[in-house]
């Protein structure tokens, strides 16, 4: 039994069946680690974007090394750094959250690239124009800039999407309840793996081309009308 | 056409790192003039231009607009300082500026390119820059292209919708940065038809940075030929082109018109 769901073992269908409530409830974590985990990478990314491309080095060199240190490490050294030094000093957070800042972290690193490329794919004759034109630079960055912008980044932040989802068992080796853990446990009380493993793989296709859909969606919905893309 | 100059460069220079672009130029041009730049690449034509869209800082010397200090403003105890962002806006309203490479804006259609600025920077209605917009349409030959996007137009069609957002604005002083040089020829023809309508019936300062000589001749009040950061000569267009001063206005004449 496990989180209160009592598993058959009388035949592999009846045991899938039965232990389905618990692998969603463990894929429920996934999910929320993604979306929490996804939702750091992009908003760091594009402080990590906006430091990196600042007029002063001062700035821009701290934030390119910050953002390549994070890049060049596993992301489980970043985890169990978090996990156990930051207790250390007192920063006592759930295993939960820190599992997901650690993929919001090291995916943030990643997403600011994408960010400062889809910035620099509008070219400078467009800042130049909207200058010309006395736009101020807000309206420039929000109406001529981002718009042209984002449909370059969609397609890219998409892939980091899924690549974060697939990272989340990484998490639980800090004994985040994700779907591969509720698995194992399931495994290591029943002594079968076959079924909880084979049903994780099945589950995790269905996220990730649901994922990938929506992002197809997305990207298919935003206006891209005369923007080159290349 | 007055005497004042509305636009003044005195001793100006730029620098690219160790290129001297602009040599300690001065230059002037009057209200309602028009002025065509000629000159070798690398002559600083586009710089002179560039400078006056507030889109490159000047070195030293001094730029004046309608006779208030373009890249200075008076600080409180009334020296110079170099010129604010706000400083800049104000001054820039005077000021367009027609690209080489049209630089429109690929995500909005041709009526939104032209009613962007004027609704956003001059606090125009909707109603009000649209209806600017069409007349400047009707003008450019393209009244029946407002919906389009710029991909959907040809190079010649872009450029006169640059022309006609340009003009929203109403400045004072058009700049026009090499408009024809991106075009393929067959399309030059149309764009310098609006170029030239402009001249004629408006009372536009005109700045033109051209390759095209015969166009230069026709439609300026004076030409100038520029090499290597100054104006090494400049007159009426018939005096020049016909009898240049200079053994080096000769060969680059010579050697863009054969």
């Amino acid at each position: 039994m496990l989180f209160g769901y009592e598993w058959d073992l009388s035949s592999p269908l009846a045991f899938a069946i039965s232990i389905l409530p618990i692998l969603l409830t463990g894929m429920l974590v996934t999910i929320q680690a993604t979306v929490l985990g996804f939702l750091v990478a992009l908003v760091l990314g594009l402080v990590w974007a906006v430091l990196k491309g600042a007029p002063s080095r001062f700035i821009a060199w701290p934030a390119k090394v910050v953002t390549e240190f994070i890049r060049d490490t596993p992301l489980l050294v970043q985890l169990f750094f978090l996990y156990y030094v930051l207790p250390e000093y007192g920063i006592v957070l759930p295993a939960f959250m820190t599992g997901a800042l650690a993929l919001g972290i090291q995916y943030s690193a990643y997403t600011s690239e994408v960010y400062r490329a889809g910035l620099e794919a509008v070219g400078s004759d467009q800042r130049e124009a909207a200058r010309a034109l006395n736009l101020s630079s807000a309206r420039t960055f929000t109406h001529i800039i981002v718009p042209q912008a984002v449909p370059r980044i969609v397609p890219a932040m998409g892939n980091y999407l899924v690549s974060i989802m697939k990272d989340v068992p990484v998490l639980s080796v800090v004994t985040v309840l994700e779907m591969l853990n509720v698995a194992k446990i399931v495994g290591d009380r029943t002594f079968d793996y076959l079924v909880p493993l084979s049903m994780v793989g099945a589950l995790y296709l269905i996220m990730t081309l649901v994922a990938s859909t929506g992002v197809r969606l997305l990207d298919t919905w935003l206006p891209k009308q005369g923007i080159p893309l290349k | 056409m007055t005497d004042d100059p509305i636009i003044k460069f005195d001793s100006v220079v730029k620098r690219f790192g160790d290129l001297t672009v602009l040599d300690e130029l001065n230059f002037e041009v009057k209200k309602g003039e028009k002025v065509s730049i000629i000159g070798p690449s690398g002559s600083g034509k586009s710089t002179v231009l560039r400078i006056l869209m507030t889109l490159e800082e000047i070195n030293g010397g001094m730029v004046t607009v309608g006779g208030e200090p373009l890249w200075h403003e008076k600080a409180a105890d009334g020296s110079l300082k170099p010129a604010s962002e706000a400083h800049l806006r104000k001054m820039r309203v005077q000021l367009g500026m027609v690209f080489q490479q049209f630089n429109l804006f690929p995500h909005m259609t041709v009526l939104r390119n032209i009613t962007e600025a004027p609704t956003k920077v001059l606090g125009l209605s909707k109603a009000e820059a649209k209806e600017r917009a069409e007349e400047l349409l009707e003008l450019v030959g393209l009244a029946d292209q407002a919906s389009k996007y710029p991909h959907q137009l040809s190079g010649g069609q872009q450029q006169r919708v640059g022309i006609a957002r340009a003009l929203a604005m109403r400045p004072n002083v058009l700049l026009f940065d090499e408009p024809t040089s991106a075009l393929d020829p067959e399309l030059v023809g149309e764009v310098l038809n609006v170029i030239g309508k402009l001249a004629e019936e408006h009372d536009l300062t005109m700045l033109l940075v051209t390759h095209e000589m015969r166009f230069a001749r026709e439609i300026s009040d004076r030409v100038c030929f520029f090499d290597q950061g100054r104006i090494r000569e400049e007159g009426a267009p018939e005096d020049l082109f016909t009898d240049p001063n200079e053994e080096r206005t000769r060969e680059f004449l010579k050697a863009v018109l054969d």
